[in-house]
């Protein structure tokens, strides 16, 4: 026998089930005058620096139909690649900009929608340059362990094509489902749990 | 250096312990019908955490309202409670390597004491409380401790099987220090014949697994005539040291 290390289990996921807006936007589900306003409900302000932009995400079942009980969180660096967190210790991040969002699917389309603005570069640990990008976490009924991916954006072809991170996807064909589509006046990102477009997801 | 928010350790930056999958539910859970059409069939694509992983946004207890930890007054009309068994719910936040995970973000969710959310897609026959709402949230203290006060759920019928309950359980969202902490689960109470018969706590693979979800009643921690209390601790991934790891360092 040697020595424990001591370690504990990470505690298991369980689903968020059908009513997870009443925790985390209950402000969106009619549950008033209990938090003034629903935790990254916004994520930016007048004086935040960038490109601003609208993110459509909806998420679909294997059988096409979109998620209406979904509830889905980005995080992403400001517009210069710094993060607003403890852990960025390269520089200081814009004051204004928060980083996270939280939404809640559209009881009819299912769509999330975040107002942002477009990520600058960040770097990996050994320097190289990761394409601008937006973390995305999934969770929902039907959901046992929630679900990371990342929305990478379209017009940035170069900077996608060297990025450290899509370039551990084997299936070519498969990056593509972490490229948003430019729409009329936003982002959108549809992500497929399941079928031929099946979205690459991440263990990280 | 900067410091850990509440605490004067220095602030970690070290990629996080590779998750147990099998320790967690898989994605497709049969018993579970909604997972059917709900779970990625493709294996899942590894890489070690970058900082997009690693980092997470800061929440401030100056965001907290002075309701937020008490679900039974939270949603009460002045000088009434909601209804049901009064419980205290107390624990800590800590990582694999068992130490405190200090502001760290907890939201909780329920139903009343008769097992019905507030929620207009909840159609079971028991009745809403006027005065409960339903959700609280806090934020964890210097060595990861919490505590909130509310009514004991009831259990629930609900569409899977023919007659499928699911057992008294409060939902619990946990925001650690990083992205890729991120954790939704469910608080279980000691002693419920309905945990081991419900399709979705069987999804966990280990019993030991779903032992960790089942809150013990502390008598210790129990108010004489008021309430009684339950223990339920959270563990977060841990993070490695890079204290001998290669990175190119920005400052
Ligand atoms: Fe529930």
């Amino acid at each position: 026998m040697a020595q424990s290390l001591d370690r504990q289990k990470e505690t298991p996921s369980q689903t968020a089930g059908p009513y997870v807006h009443i925790g985390l936007t209950p402000n969106v589900v009619g549950i008033a005058g209990v938090y003034r306003e629903d935790l990254g409900s916004s994520m930016v302000e007048d004086g935040t620096r960038g490109e601003r932009i609208t993110l459509i995400v909806t998420v679909f079942d294997g059988a096409g139909a979109p998620l209406r009980d979904a509830l889905v969180e980005i995080w992403q660096a400001d517009a210069e690649g710094f993060y607003p967190s403890p852990a960025e210790r390269r520089g200081r991040a814009d004051p204004h900009f928060s980083g996270w969002g939280r939404s809640a699917a559209d009881m009819e389309t299912g769509a999330c929608l975040f107002h942002t603005i477009k990520p600058g570069r960040v770097p990996m640990a050994d320097g190289r340059l990761m394409a601008p990008h937006i973390s995305i976490w999934i969770v929902a009924r039907g959901i046992n362990l929630g679900l990371h991916t990342r929305i990478y954006f379209p017009e940035e072809e170069e900077a996608n094509v060297s990025d450290p991170i899509l370039a551990r996807i084997e299936h070519r064909a498969r990056v593509a489902t972490l490229i948003a589509r430019r729409g009329a006046d936003a982002y959108v990102f549809d992500v497929h749990l399941q079928g031929d477009n099946e979205t690459v997801f991440f263990d990280s | 250096m900067a410091s850990d928010r509440l605490s004067n350790r220095p602030v970690e930056t070290g990629p996080f312990f590779q998750r147990d999958r099998n320790w967690h539910p898989p994605a497709l859970t049969p018993g579970y019908k909604t997972s059917v059409l709900r779970s990625p069939q493709r294996a899942l694509i590894s890489f070690d955490n970058t900082l997009s992983e690693t980092a997470g946004p800061v929440f401030g207890h100056a965001m907290l309202g002075e309701g937020d930890n008490d679900l039974i007054h939270n949603f009460a009309s002045p000088g009434e409670a909601a209804l049901g068994e009064r419980i205290i719910v107390y624990g800590r936040v800590i990582d694999e390597r068992g130490v405190g995970v200090p502001g760290a973000l907890l939201e909780f969710w329920q139903a009343n004491a008769g097992g019905r959310y507030r929620h207009k897609k909840d159609g079971y026959l028991a009745p809403l409380d006027p005065n409960f709402g339903g959700c609280g949230r806090t934020i964890t203290g210097g060595d990861g401790g919490y505590a909130f006060r509310s009514i004991k759920p009831g259990p629930y019928p609900w569409p899977n099987g023919p007659n499928d309950w699911r057992p008294s359980h409060i939902h619990f969202s946990v925001f650690g220090h990083g992205f890729a902490q991120r954790l939704i689960t469910q608080m279980y109470f000691e002693g419920d014949p309905l945990i081991w018969r419900c399709p979705i706590v069987r999804g966990i693979p280990d019993r030991a697994a779903i032992e960790q979800l089942i809150a013990a009643v502390d008598m210790e921690a129990t108010i004489p005539m008021d309430a009684r209390a339950f223990k339920f601790d959270i563990v977060l991934r841990g993070r490695r040291s890079t204290m001998f790891e290669n990175r190119l360092e920005g400052n």
